[in-house]
This record gives C-alpha cells, structure tokens and sequence, in this order.
C-alpha cells in the first residue's frame, strides 16, 4: 500500500470513529486513570453493555489523558444522537446511571458530567453542561505536543494518521536532510529536556559530523520525582514521538533509533512497543521508508531505576551496557557518543514538537510564545494545587495564569507561597514573582530553571526546609559517586539541612551551605552535580526567615519538622468522636467518648494521623 | 519461599533468554532485566550465566547490577509494595503513608517480611503525581492513598 492509500484507510476509519452512528465509551486509561481506578470502571461498562440487550452494541475504548487528571477516572459518552459528553471522577456504581441515560436514551447525565466535547448542545437535560475549550483549565491552553492525548486511540496508528502524523516525515523527505535541520532552526525550538539547546543546531552538529554509523536517541527517562509530561505523551500520543525520532535519524542521517524509557513507566513501555510494530507494519521503519531509499529502525531500552541515566552521556553508557556515569563534555554526544560514533539526542517533547512542526512549518512554530523561549511548553501541576495535571501553554503566560486560572489555585484554599520548578535541578520561585511570564529567561532571572516542566506548587503549609532536605536526600541518593564535589558535596548539605530541621544547627551553617554549594555548581562533573545545590541555594534566598526559625527558635513555622513539632488537641473543637484514637498507631490519644481527647506527648511518633482523621480541625500543630 | 524460588530457577529454561542476546555487551542490562523479570530476583548462578555469555567477569556483572536500583539479591516478598516518595507525594504525606505501612508490616525499605510474605521499597516517582499520595502493591497503581487506606489494603492482601 502507498502511503496516500494508507492516509485514505486512515481516514475512514477516523472518520468512523467520529461520527455517531455507533455509540462510543472512552475511557481516559493512562496511568493516572487507571490509579484512580478507571479499569473498574471500563469493566462496569463492558459488564453494564453486555447485559443490556436493549442497546445497540456500543465500542468501548481506552484512550490517553487529556490533562485533567484530579477529574480522573474520565469517560467521554458519544451518544446515539451524535452527542459526547465527558464525565469526571467516575466510580462503578455511576454507570448503570449513565448506560441507561446517555447510552440508552440519548439523555447525559448532567449530574456527573465535566464538559460537552463538542460545541453543540444535545439532549434534553435542561441542565446547561459547559464545552470542553471554554474550561477554566483548558481555555488558557495552546496543546500542540499534547494534540492528539485523550482524543485518539493510542494503539491505533490510523488515528494518528488521520490528524496529520507522518505527514511530517513525509515534508521532511521532501524537502531533504539539510532543509529538514533548517526548518527545524527556523522554528526556534529548544530542547525540553532540561538545558533548552537549539534543537535545530544541535541536528546540524551531528549532520556534520563524520563517522558512522550515527544514532538518535529519544530520552525518556524523565527523572524529575514530580514530573510526567513524558510519560503522558508516550501513553497518550507514542507516534508523535517516534515520527520525531524517525525526522531526527533522517535529518542527521543516522539509520538506527533507540528510545531510553525508565522501568517506573509500563503503560509507556507498551505504548511504545505496540507503536514500532505498527510502524513497521505500515512501512515506516525497515528499508527504503516511503520509497526515499532511507532506512531506519528503533530499538527500545529499558532504564534500570537511575536518575543519573537522564544525563545524556551516563544514559549512553548504559545503553552500552555500563555503570550510568557521566563523562566530561567536550567531546559531545554529536561527535563522539553512543559507542564513540555521533549521536543526537532529544527529550520526548522535543520530539513531539517536531513531528509538528515539520508537518505545519517552523515559521508557524516560530509564531508562538516569546523572542527567544518559542513554542508551548507542557507542564505537570502536582502538589498543593486544586487542579492537578497536565497542561500545555504558549510560552511567556504568567506564572498567576497558569496556577490560578488553570490550576484553580492552591488546594482548600490556602496561601500560595512557592512554585518548585525544574525538579531537583530546580528552583523555588517565591510568591512575589506570581506575574512572572513562564519562559526559560525569566525562570533563569529569579534563579529558577524550567527544566522538563514539573512544576510543584508548595502552600503556607510546607516548609521550605523539608522541601530543600527533600530535593538533597534525593540528589544525594542519586549521585553516581564518580566525581568528589558532587559525592562529598550532596552528603554535607544533606547533613546540614537534616541539622537545620532537626534544630541543632548554627547560623553560621549557612554561610557553609553557599559555599559548597558554589563549589559544586563550578566543579562537578555533570548536570547532577552542578545543579543539585539549586534547591537549597533558592531557597535560602528566598525564605531566610523560615531558616533563621528553625536555627534560632527551634521552630518549624508550617508545623513540618517531626523534630520541632508537636501535636495538641483543641479542646474546644474536640467532639470527642474518637476517630483520631482509632487512627493513632501508639495509643498515644487517650480520653473517652464525647469528651475531649488529649495526645500524650511522650508516646506521640508524630506521624500526623490524628490530624488528617480529625474532620474538626481539632488537632493543632504547635 | 526459598524453595519455590528455587524450582522457579530450576524450571526456568534460561537457555531461552540467552539464545534471543547477543554476546556484545550492550546486552547485559536487557538480559540482567529479562532474568529478573522471570526469577524476581538475581541469584549468583544467574549472574555467573550472564558472565559466561558475555565473556566477562562476575566482578564486572555485579558492578554494573549494583549501580542500578532495580536489581535485586535477594528474593522479595510475594506481595511488592511500593511507595513513592517523589516530590509531589513527598508535600502530600507520601512520607506518612511509607511509615504507617513500616509499622504495619514491621519492615523498613529495602527488607522483606520474616514470613516472606511483603517486601517494602521505596521509588521516586511513578509519573502519577497528579493522584498523590501514590502506592503500587504488585503492578497496580493505587492513588490518593492516605495511611489507614494503605493498612486496608495491605490487611486484604494478608
Ligand atoms: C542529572 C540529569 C538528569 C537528566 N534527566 C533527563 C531526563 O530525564 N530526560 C531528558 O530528556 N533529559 C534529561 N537530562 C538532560 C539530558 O542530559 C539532555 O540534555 C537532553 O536529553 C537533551 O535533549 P533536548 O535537547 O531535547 O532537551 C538530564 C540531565 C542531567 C544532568
Ligand atoms: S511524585 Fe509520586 S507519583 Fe510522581
């Protein structure tokens, strides 16, 4: 088969899926769906479907996430009448409800219904359900790598097809390596992996170098512990990131892919295994792809649970089967890399974008986001936020637009206080730059990085020590070993911030802290290393006083640190209901029935049950 | 425990695992993986059988297993729970969760249960931040978890 022919079976099938005549059940299953419990409810559908005889027989699919994740598990209806509907925070007993109403009778069910899908209004409920694009979290958004996520069917290549993919590699042939790079320069994109290098410069190194055979690498190890644009994209979009792979080998002239995906990532893992072999299935890997006479295969390799192996030449290593250490840079990866032969590597995203950009031209790419941060960028909301999940924005909104009218500020209602971005490489950008526009400029101005997009919002209720203990315990952990100021450097500031939360430190352990940190930002081997003081160093700035509380006043303001606090039970709030006697594991509440309880200091582990059980708000930290 | 492991060794036809590896050493991590995945675990013969069809040295095997947190020596427990102590879970009681199941269980990360039953580990971050806190007991991801909706869960496994 042609491609032009495959296009065309591609959108019949599209087409099919779109329109209404066979009524349709989506379920959002990406990992965060199915976490929230969308295969039992996929099961309550298949169950509910079969056994109502009544109903013309009804498809049921499992797509990616749309982004919306705190609304998980989400099902998008495509009713008899042509009408979608998607429904939020599903369970298995909301489904006979919905099979009756909206699959039965064409009725949605307003009650539990998110959004319209579609512009349209259906039905008869009288109850106005809001579109899809006018959501306070969607409205806001540019979703070009993300374009395709909740909407297709991950394991449908004709889906994929149909909205464009592989029209890119297409235009790329067409217009040859050499203009493909240049195209690629044109759209101004950089890479989303953490550093932000030209991606389009980055090809021509690699294009120019000599040796061979070359190789491209996809980096899908994302490391970030609070960050899962990645893994969002492979499970909701795989081919988006493998036609970007495929124009990388083509524009650089390598004829061998690998993608790099962490173990932590099974759905991913699939996604993409069941994507390659539709590739070559479809004649876009294998020899002479598309009758241009390229010839290209990929190779997927697993991680094996190391953060050091996102660093591009630790990951090299790995895939040849060593100890994931860093090795100085020059030589770079584009001359001497996987093997000692020229290799390009690019994150998921990046790969993502080019698929599109190659398929609607760099200058329109260029058209978005600011002078020199161009594009969208995705980012993973977690933390104290109302509106968990993924988004994708033109680069240069405000740091406010993206936390309170996407995110719907922060959770229960509390004060914002940071937004940790570029994870443990990262920053903590403080309240006063709530208008800062998003871009990697700005980020790198107030001491930030955008790096791969997790972005963590901390409320008053986090403490800025424990988040820098946190982010050092976890590079310390992480750290390869191979080089001394990276080794030594995240133990000492581990120590000295374990210190600090413990209340046993000095104010001069401080002034220690910048200067190792400033020593291992200058003399450590790698990324790991150079950047791993960042969330101490951010934070220090930034919230001076909440260190100078636990140094002086053996105080821990948001009520953290185990060490310097203690828990009390407000008799007047108490109802005495006992729920925070059942959950304490050492016995350590004591008081009867419909009368105030009281915890027992010396028994008390801290452990913060009783306060989470208390439905009062009866159990102070002090 | 010990001696299902042991005639899970002894029924695995390795041979198999090795015939679809090359000897180049770019196979030692996909085989070292596959192998787990079959047996749970790394037994010394498993490693000695990689060393052997790679033409290297144990030495070199086992420094290249350790460096690489997924490997385990040891036989884990029959039921894996892991508790994600990334950041998004970590400011959402993540820590919490992880020492209500230690108490529960009795273990700390990285140790398996006397009766072999459950083994603990710790992992930073299964790209589900969005759900905090999250625990995935065996292959299932369970998220917004809170410490007594983890003891349930365990308590239905037992
Ligand atoms: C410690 C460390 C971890 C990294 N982890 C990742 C990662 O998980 N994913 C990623 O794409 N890049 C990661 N990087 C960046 C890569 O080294 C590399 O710059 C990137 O893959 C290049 O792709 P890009 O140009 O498309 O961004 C990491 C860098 C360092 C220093
Ligand atoms: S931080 Fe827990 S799943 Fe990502």
């Amino acid at each position: 088969m042609s491609f032009a022919e495959i296009q065309q079976k591609a959108g019949r099938s599209w087409d099919r899926f779109q329109s209404g005549e066979t009524p349709r059940v989506l379920v959002g299953a990406a990992t965060c769906g199915r976490a929230a419990g969308a295969m039992e409810v996929m099961q309550a559908f298949q169950q509910g479907c079969a056994t109502d005889t009544t109903l013309t027989p009804v498809e049921i699919h499992e797509v990616g996430c749309l982004g919306m994740c705190y609304a998980e598990p989400l099902i998008e209806i495509r009713g008899p009448a042509g009408d979608r509907v998607l429904y939020e925070s599903v369970t298995p007993a909301m489904v006979p409800d919905m099979i009756r109403n909206h699959l039965g009778q064409g009725r949605p069910v307003a009650e539990y219904a998110l959004c319209r899908m579609l512009p349209q209004e259906y039905g008869h409920t009288g109850e106005h359900i809001p579109v899809f694009t006018d959501l306070p979290m969607i409205r806001h958004q540019l979703r070009i790598v993300v374009r395709n996520c909740g909407f297709i069917d991950p394991t449908d290549i004709d889906h994929y097809i149909a909205r464009g993919g592989y029209s890119g590699i297409l235009r790329a042939m067409d217009l040859g390596p050499e203009a493909t790079t240049e195209e690629v320069k044109l759209s101004g994109l950089r890479g989303r992996g953490g550093a932000g290098f030209p991606t389009g410069l980055k090809w021509s190194f690699a294009r120019k170098a000599s040796g061979s055979p070359k190789y491209v690498i996809c980096n899908a190890d994302e490391g970030d512990p609070g960050a899962f644009m990645d893994r969002s994209v492979l499970e909701g979009d795989p081919h988006a990131v493998l036609e970007g792979l495929l124009i990388a080998g083509y524009a650089i002239g390598a004829n061998h892919g690998y993608v790099y995906c962490r173990a932590e990532y099974p759905l991913a893992l699939e996604r993409l295994r069941t994507g390659i072999a539709q590739m070559r299935a479809n004649g876009l890997l294998g020899e002479d792809i598309l009758g241009s006479g390229f010839r290209f295969d990929v190779t997927i390799k697993m991680g094996a649970g190391a953060f050091v192996c996102g660093e591009e030449t630790s990951l090299m290593q790995s895939i040849e089967g060593r100890r994931g250490m860093p090795r100085p840079r020059p030589p770079f990866p584009a001359h001497a890399g996987l093997f000692g032969n020229p290799t390009n590597i690019n994150n998921v995203e990046t790969l993502a974008a080019v698929s599109a950009i190659l398929e609607k031209g760099g200058p329109w790419y260029a058209g978005i986001g600011t002078e020199k941060s161009k594009g969208t960028k995705t980012f993973s909301l977690a933390g104290k936020i109302t509106r968990t999940g993924l988004i994708e924005v033109p680069m240069g909104i405000s740091l406010r637009t993206i936390i309170e009218d996407i995110g719907g500020g922060v959770l229960d209602g509390k004060g914002f206080k940071a937004v940790q971005t570029g994870g443990p490489s990262g920053g903590c950008v403080p309240a006063k730059h709530y208008d800062l526009p998003v871009d990697y400029e700005h980020l790198a101005q107030v001491g930030s990085i955008m790096g791969s997009g997790g972005m963590i919002v901390i409320d008053e209720e986090s403490c800025m020590v424990d988040v820098a203990k946190y982010f050092l315990g976890f590079t310390e952990n992480e750290s390869c070993g191979k080089c001394v100021p990276c080794r030594m450097g995240t133990q000492h500031l581990l120590r000295l911030l374990t210190a600090i939360a413990d209340g046993q430190a000095e104010e001069n352990d401080l002034e220690t802290i910048r200067r190792i940190g400033d020593t291992m930002k200058k003399a450590s081997l790698c990324g790991l290393g150079q950047t791993a003081p960042n969330p101490a160093l951010t934070t220090l700035d930034a919230f001076m006083d909440e260190y100078l509380a636990h140094i002086r006043d053996h105080r821990c303001p948001a009520g953290v640190c185990k060490a310097l606090i203690s828990f009390a039970i407000d008799p007047k709030a108490c109802t005495g209901c006992m729920a925070c006697a059942k959950v304490c594991p050492v016995e350590a509440i004591t008081g009867s029935k419909k009368q105030p309880h009281a915890v027992d200091q010396q028994t008390c582990i801290r452990c913060g049950a009783c306060r989470q059980a208390c439905k009062f708000g009866a159990v102070r930290v002090e | 425990m010990a001696t299902t492991q042991r005639t899970k060794i002894a029924k695995l036809d390795m041979t198999e695992i090795f015939e679809n590896h090359g000897r180049s050493r770019d196979n030692l991590i996909p085989l070292l993986q596959e192998i787990q995945e079959h047996l749970d675990y790394l037994p010394p013969e498993a490693i000695s059988r990689v060393a052997d069809h790679l033409g290297l040295s144990e030495n070199d095997v086992y420094g290249v297993a350790t460096f690489y947190a997924q490997f385990r020596f040891h036989p884990p427990g029959r039921h894996r729970i892991k508790v994600c102590q990334g950041t998004a879970c970590h400011v959402r009681g993540g820590g919490m969760v992880l020492d209500a199941i230690s108490r529960k269980i009795g273990i700390v990360p990285g140790e398996t249960s006397p009766d072999g039953n459950f083994s603990l580990e710790r992992v930073a971050c299964f790209g589900s931040c969005a759900l905090p806190p999250v625990v995935v007991v065996d292959d299932t991801v369970y998220g917004r978890m809170t410490a007594r909706k983890t003891e349930k869960l365990i308590e239905g496994l037992e």
